[in-house]
């Protein structure tokens, strides 16, 4: 059965088109990555299925249900972790899960016995019993994951689950997720961080100004790009020179990220002797240079010409009151 | 492909489940939080003190309130129904703090009753002002305010003062929703409850005010809850001597309290459904 499936949906905000059109479905069992920069459309995306918000146009179903049409079937269905880690944190870890455990309708004892199994899967049975206000921005990550899987949910939204946690706290999600997974939890997932979507999801969609741009594996999106790149890291004044020594070789300009040029390796290895001998004549000195696979950033990079994690969540000033507003 | 399960429906006992569970969990923040607590009982302590001080003896020079003896006889209703529509903004401030922190996001993501979410607040602001509303009687009992007709009377009257607070509550509830900013909805709030509880009864008898003023403050919903719980705590005698009509002014707070929660209950909830679109 299909986990989820868009048509045509549309979100406008006054003038604002959120999302532009997105149809999108993938079957239960896998996960599916949203891909896409800061205001890309995708936690609108994510409270359209989860039934916070309506669409503007189109259809949206979840499991099969149409979100519209009965949401509280859908609400049966899923659960929701987000970005914002929402856990009191005036209430114990235990408190919390179990409080969102009687709001799935569990009896107060399946919900101390689910609350038991949840926290210890998500390693936070021996904090289970301190106020959240002891936790780390990663413990409280985790607990929200938590109370996200307490009601057994056939599928599973993770709006940015680890934006703005710290790099240790981030491998531990991933391998808590990863887990999750492997016990055959459908999820979607939307992330900002190309390694993030590389590393978790079995099927992609990069969604960008509203507009799902491309779907496919990883690997897939990967070869759009047709093979590996020769990625040099300029001294600051070399920029321009450098540049000029590769467009000929590659035949079009490089792609400039900071002091990073790339150009596609048409000629795999040949390509790199090419590159360090022009660079050799005009008598420039790279720091670093390298022949690499291309990553999700070369991807995104061609295909919306833009860097993707240039808009980075820790520079938005207002978290989530932004995004009400905004989104 | 369509749904072939029947939509699941909650049932009362679910739903009344849901709201205990939201009403607990309120609460239990202003346990945790001792500060809160403190500080929203340290201010109408704190009003109480010094209206009976600083106003009391230029008061009770004449008119209605000199009737009634010492003037913490006649501040103390007054000021009980002050500290709860005080206390009411608090379930403005409760609910924009929770959309901030994305809390109400998760609830309306759970396959629970919606209305539980706003029940459950009004519920545990209502249960706060019953431990502020006694509190004020306790210090007011130090301060020299006595039991005019026993106390069952007083329990009634707090009763009353207590079904307004609920009430007050849910305008507060459709404000906090509607503003969504807990800075913003700290000064809104306070906007229309300012006229509302000095141009009223509820610290000196509306007697002195001039003609458009006094208008106003007779037939507004403070000054009837006021007067009702005076008729109710001030000894026989003064109840006759200033003219209040006790299941009179009884009937008319009832049916202010059941009017605004008529009103403004079903509108909180439908802007809560709304919250996001």
């Amino acid at each position: 059965m299909l986990a989820v499936q868009t048509h045509e949906i549309t979100k406008h905000f006054g003038e604002v088109r959120a999302l532009d059109g997105v149809s999108l479905q993938f079957e239960q069992g896998i996960v599916y990555g949203l891909l896409g920069p800061n205001g890309a459309g995708k936690t609108t995306l994510i409270r359209i299925l989860a039934t916070l918000s309506r669409s503007t146009s189109g259809t949206a179903r979840v499991a099969g249900i149409d979100v519209v049409d009965d949401p509280m079937a859908v609400r049966n269905r899923i659960g929701l972790g987000g970005q914002f880690a929402a856990v009191d944190d005036y209430q114990t870890g235990r408190e919390n899960v179990e409080m969102v455990g009687r709001l799935y309708n569990l009896s107060a004892n399946e919900s101390r016995k689910r609350a038991d199994e949840v926290l210890e899967r998500i390693r936070l049975t021996d904090a289970a019993d301190r106020p959240v206000k002891t936790y780390s921005g990663g413990m409280k990550r985790r607990l929200d994951l938590a109370a996200s899987m307490i009601g057994r949910p056939e599928i599973l939204f993770l709006d940015e689950p680890t934006t703005g946690v710290d790099p240790g706290s981030r491998l531990d999600l991933w391998d808590l997720i990863e887990d999750l997974v492997e016990a055959g939890t459908t999820l979607l997932l939307t992330t900002q961080y190309l390694d993030e979507a590389d590393r978790l999801a079995d099927r992609i969609g990069v969604i960008d100004h509203g507009k799902l741009i491309a779907e496919g594996t990883s690997t897939e999106l990967k070869n759009r790009l047709g093979g590996d790149v020769v990625e040099i890291h300029a001294l600051d004044g070399d920029i321009d020179s450098s540049a000029a020594v590769l467009t000929p070789i590659a035949g079009e300009e490089p792609v400039i990220q900071g002091q990073s040029l790339t150009i596609p390796a048409l000629r795999g290895v040949d390509t790199l002797t090419q590159v360090v001998r022009g660079l050799d004549e005009a008598g420039i000195r790279p720091e670093d240079i390298a022949l690499r696979k291309p990553t999700l950033d070369d991807v995104f990079l061609a295909l919306t010409g833009r860097v993707a994690e240039g808009e980075d969540a820790e520079a938005r000033p207002t978290g989530p009151r932004g995004r009400r507003g905004g989104r | 492909m369509t749904t072939t399960q029947p939509r699941p429906k909650l049932t009362i006992s679910q739903k009344l489940t849901h709201t205990r569970v939201i009403t607990k969990r309120n609460l239990l923040r202003n346990v945790r939080i001792p500060q809160l607590l403190v500080f929203a009982t340290i201010q109408p302590v704190m009003f109480l003190i010094l209206f009976n001080y600083v106003f009391g003896g230029a008061i009770t020079q004449g008119g209605p309130a000199a009737a009634v003896g010492d003037y913490i006889n006649w501040l103390i209703p007054g000021i009980l129904v002050q500290s709860a529509v005080f206390g009411s903004t608090q379930t403005a401030v409760g609910l924009t703090e929770d959309l901030r922190a994305g809390v109400i996001d998760r609830f309306r993501s759970l396959p629970m009753a919606r209305s539980a979410v706003l029940t459950g607040r009004t519920n545990a602001d209502t249960t706060r002002n019953l431990w502020v509303l006694g509190l004020m009687l306790a210090v007011g009992y130090l301060i020299g305010w006595r039991f005019g007709q026993g106390f069952l009377r007083v329990a009634l009257a707090v009763l009353l003062v207590l079904f307004f607070a609920y009430a007050m509550s849910w305008v507060m509830a459709c404000m906090g929703l509607a503003i969504k900013d807990t800075e913003a909805v700290q000064v809104a709030g306070f906007l229309p409850i300012f006229p509302l509880v000095f141009a009223s009864s509820v610290f000196v008898p509306t007697d002195t005010m001039p003609d458009w003023l006094q208008a106003f403050a007779e037939n507004q919903p403070i000054t009837i809850i006021s007067n009702a719980v005076r008729s109710l705590m001030l000894p026989e005698q003064a109840v006759e001597f200033i003219g209040f009509n006790q299941s009179e002014l009884i009937w008319q707070s009832l049916a202010w309290t059941a009017g605004i929660i008529l009103v403004f209950a079903p509108l909180a909830i439908r802007l809560y459904r709304r919250i996001s679109d």
